[in-house]
């Protein structure tokens, strides 16, 4: 009897045999090419190119810019989380759509929202001016856009977690006299960890790897305003392909360490619920 | 954490703009190996004249952009652009310097300049020799998108002002729409164009800076492309200017200026001509005589009037440049 | 305001934090999100409603709309199958290399678009790995629609395979066994017992899909070309008006995509409303 779905072998083997097929294709093989062609030109390349000023300033302002926007969406995040799951008001679900916008804006429209708003025909231009403060086309106006960008994860790993877990815990806590930062941190905390971890990790990742936003608000100035993935473009506009795919690889194996935290949290997260 | 700490620190310090002694020079993308072996040698000259010892950062970018980011604050002393409708801009929309710029300095403030040329496949199989050859048979030309780039605009200017001279002012609208649609791909930026030329193997024939074009046949010695200047030609600019809203708050008058003026020297003009310039010099033009080809240069100014009215004439939403495309779409 | 009105909304919890975590998210959505939004709308007013449809219905901007929905269209129906295949097989079968398999339909995600964008050109130009085959058959990728297409079925892999699969795990195989033992063949089984159930996630999984795609510009631009009329994206044309400095154009043609973006947003609310809905009956 081979009438249960999906169970004959011959079946079996063409499915599992077109979706290894085409993840092949699709996924993996890119993931070698980038590592390939960012060897081609042997380690030496690969050493002068990392060595060079301007990647190394596009490296470290990626960090600055992530290490600032990660901090901010998890604090943010997890008050959201807390006042949409712990308590229920009117407009509660209207918060939730809201926090799910930066997700459904194309990454071009998101920078051009933080442009017109801040840039010199904004309507803070002229009081941003007096004040002697530059946000758009230098470092600050790439942190905005990216906190933008990136701060539903944290929210989004945490309120379906939290909904779960429900609250008893913590009122038992509250009424055995507990304050509210220890309800947090004893009670809510260990409870949610991993999925914040998660949604760190996830933040980290887009906030590290984002393009599109932060090219309309860069003005990709090398040395100055020029993140590792707007750095990938203008490499390969200097006919050096190669560096391109250096870049690419550094942001790869971030990509890859991504995926195998990733893998570790969730198997945490299911052991421990 | 700490590491963060660090990181962010070391990058704040480095980003904001310190003592006195230096000078930002906010220049075009592809001038960075030019500033590269300038800036060593205007060091060198300051420190002996002053005894002040001087550091020159750079800043490279599409001109535009870099335009925009000194309006929005960019602290840059001087900029060294190759379109002075970008610097026109730093005075109209952020009053950063007066509009007489260009009288500031010799030559409309351009120590060197440039011609189009155009880039054909080796042995130059659809024999192109000057503008005309363009709209011959089927060939097909890459350059940039004129909206975006000022590179494209000199382009667009040139094979325009040739037409007039060639054919009277109908005929060379007309054209022009032929001229306009054999265009394959627009790019933002001069660079994107080359690779579309280069690695994607689009169009016959790739029009770009005279300059850019040598710079081109040297990165790909084995492609053996060759260069063709055309005889009729524009004189393209390379405007410089210090920015005085910034030299006043950075107090780096005397060093921006005296900066832009060594460009005018001998010996700053020989290292341009090396790089494929065109220079004003005169010892200079005639050591490097055999590098350019003679030509008949003449100046956007005297075909088409000054720069503001050439965007409204020509580049603003539904000028000239949007009037001759639809026109090439609809005949198609 | 005070922290009295806030106060009378709470609920009867008591929990402590209501006006800190609720002051601190209105702060933080207002001005993150809703602020940036109103900077648009202010932009956008200033245009007369002649100027603003003459902006938007611009030829080359509605062949930038076309451009963009078809290859949207296209990549999401392909994920739509795709994805539910790999969450079946990670689902029903076990075989060597899965739990690896599983953890690669994230990598889209994790990878910047930018170095897709970069990766998936070079695969598929003329003298590229898959390029030059497909070339003997006469089909370009690189630097044309079907590009774009490439571009975005690369980015928006994993939003059906993740949400078909807990719905797949839930809904365990003796369903199918129960179906089967009833003499249902095995296409029976799956159109009248397994497709109802994955209809509400496949349906939210594909239109994730599709607003990731109409918005996608990293890797979109790596790889299209970006011929006007032809292979020109929506997000670019906002973009190139940015460069030519025409800033109340290109938030009129952003005006468009955010209010598409929204629509669809809503849209997947709902589904998702619905599913959960569905979800919690089945428990």
């Amino acid at each position: 009897m081979t009438s249960k779905l999906g169970a004959s072998p011959l079946l079996r083997r063409v499915l599992i045999g077109t979706g290894v097929g085409l993840s092949v294709l699709l996924l993996l093989t890119p993931l070698l090419l980038i590592f390939i062609a960012a060897f081609s030109a042997g380690i030496g390349g690969v050493i002068s190119n990392l060595r060079d000023a301007d990647m190394l300033h596009a490296i470290g302002l990626t960090l600055l810019v992530a290490g600032l926007t990660v901090p901010i969406n998890l604090v943010f995040g997890t008050l959201i989380a807390w006042c949409v799951t712990r308590f229920t008001f009117p407009g509660r679900r209207l918060l939730l759509t809201l926090i799910d916008i930066p997700f459904a804006v194309s990454p071009v429209v998101a920078g051009l929202l933080y442009l017109l708003l801040y840039g010199s025909n904004g309507p803070f231009a002229t009081w941003l001016d007096a004040a002697d403060v530059q946000l758009m086309f230098a470092w600050p106006g790439l942190v905005m856009v990216t906190v933008f960008v990136s701060c539903p994860f944290v929210v989004k790993e945490l309120v379906p977690l939290m909904s779960t877990l429900g609250t008893e815990q913590e009122e038992a806590a509250v009424l055995l006299g507990a304050s509210g930062w220890q309800v947090f941190w004893h009670i809510t905390f260990p409870n949610i960890r991993w999925a914040l971890l998660y949604g760190v990790i996830l933040t980290n990742a887009r906030a590290v790897g984002e393009f599109g936003a932060v090219s309309v608000v860069s003005g990709t100035i090398r040395g100055q305003t020029n993140t590792l993935p707007l750095h990938i473009e203008l490499l390969q506009q200097d006919y050096n392909a190669t560096g391109a795919f250096i870049a690419a690889a550094l942001l790869t194996l971030m990509a890859i360490a991504t995926l195998v935290v990733k893998a570790i949290l969730q198997w945490r997260l299911q052991r421990d619920h | 954490m700490r590491k963060l700490i660090l990181v962010a620190g070391l990058l704040a310090s480095s980003l904001s703009v310190a003592s006195a002694k230096e000078l930002l020079n906010s220049s075009y993308d592809i001038s960075r190996e030019l500033f590269a072996e300038i800036n060593p040698l205007f060091v060198a000259h300051w420190q002996a004249k002053t005894g002040e010892t001087l550091t020159i950062n750079q800043s490279h970018g599409g001109s535009s952009r870099q335009a925009q980011a000194i309006i929005q604050g960019l602290r840059a002393d001087v900029v060294t652009f190759n379109q002075s409708s970008d610097i026109d801009v730093l005075h109209q929309r952020g009053n950063l310097l007066p509009a007489n710029w260009r009288e500031r300095l010799p030559n409309n403030a351009s120590p060197y300049y440039s011609t189009m040329a155009f880039l054909v496949r080796k042995g130059n199989p659809k024999n192109i020799l000057d503008w005309a050859d363009l709209t011959q048979g089927d060939v097909s030309l890459v350059f940039p998108n004129p909206k975006t780039s000022g590179n494209a605009r000199y382009t667009y200017l040139a094979a325009y002002g040739a037409a007039k001279q060639r054919l009277g002012a109908d005929a060379a609208r007309n054209w022009m729409i032929d001229f306009l649609r054999r265009v394959v791909v627009f790019d933002t930026g001069g660079r994107g164009a080359t690779t579309s030329f280069i690695e994607r193997q689009l169009g016959d024939v790739l029009i770009t800076f005279e300059s850019e074009v040598n710079n081109i046949i040297a990165q790909y010695p084995d492609l053996e492309l060759q260069r063709v200047v055309p005889a009729t030609n524009v004189l393209a600019e390379f405007p410089v200017a210090w920015v005085d809203r910034n030299v006043t708050r950075n107090g780096t008058a005397e060093q921006a200026k005296a900066y832009l003026e060594f460009l005018y020297t001998a010996e700053a003009q020989q290292l341009l001509a090396n790089f494929f310039y065109r220079v004003h010099h005169p010892e200079v033009i005639a050591a490097n005589a055999d590098k350019f080809p003679q030509t008949n240069l003449f100046t956007v100014e005297q075909v088409f009037g000054d720069w503001e009215k050439v965007h409204t004439d020509h580049f603003a939403n539904n000028a000239e440049l949007d009037k001759l495309l639809a026109e090439g779409r609809r005949s198609r | 305001m005070s922290a009295l009105p806030f106060r009378a909304l709470r609920s009867k919890s008591v929990l402590p934090g209501f006006t800190i975590s609720l002051g601190s998210s209105l702060f933080f959505i207002g001005l993150v999100i809703l602020l940036p939004l109103t900077g648009l709308v202010m932009q956008v007013a200033e245009l007369s409603l002649a100027d603003y449809w003459a902006i938007i219905s611009d030829p080359r901007v509605v062949a930038s709309y076309k451009v963009t929905l078809s290859a949207a269209l296209v990549a999401s129906i392909f994920n739509l199958f795709f994805g539910l295949l790999m969450a079946w097989i990670l689902t029903r079968y076990r075989f060597p290399g899965r739990l690896l398999l599983d953890g690669l339909m994230d990598l889209p995600f994790a990878l910047p678009t930018a170095v897709a964008g970069l990766t998936l050109a070079a695969l598929y130009a003329t003298q590229g790995w898959f390029g030059q085959y497909l070339a003997l058959w006469d089909i370009k990728v690189s630097y044309t629609w079907l590009g774009i297409v490439v571009a975005m079925i690369f980015t928006s892999v994993p939003f059906v395979v993740r949400t078909v699969q807990p719905v797949l795990e839930e809904f365990g195989p003796e369903y199918e066994e129960a179906s089967a033992t009833l003499g249902a063949s095995p296409l029976q089984t799956f159109w009248r017992v397994i497709m109802p159930e994955i209809k509400p996630a496949l349906l939210m999984g594909t239109a994730l899909s599709f607003t990731r795609s109409l918005g996608e510009f990293g890797a979109v631009i790596f790889i299209a070309g970006n011929l006007p009329w032809q292979t020109e994206v929506t997000s670019l044309m906002i973009f190139i008006r940015l460069q030519e400095f025409d800033y109340a154009a290109a938030a009129a043609i952003a005006s468009v995509v955010l209010l598409a973006s929204l629509v669809l947003l809503f849209v997947i609310n709902g589904i998702q409303q619905r599913y959960q809905h569905i979800s919690g009956a089945l428990k």
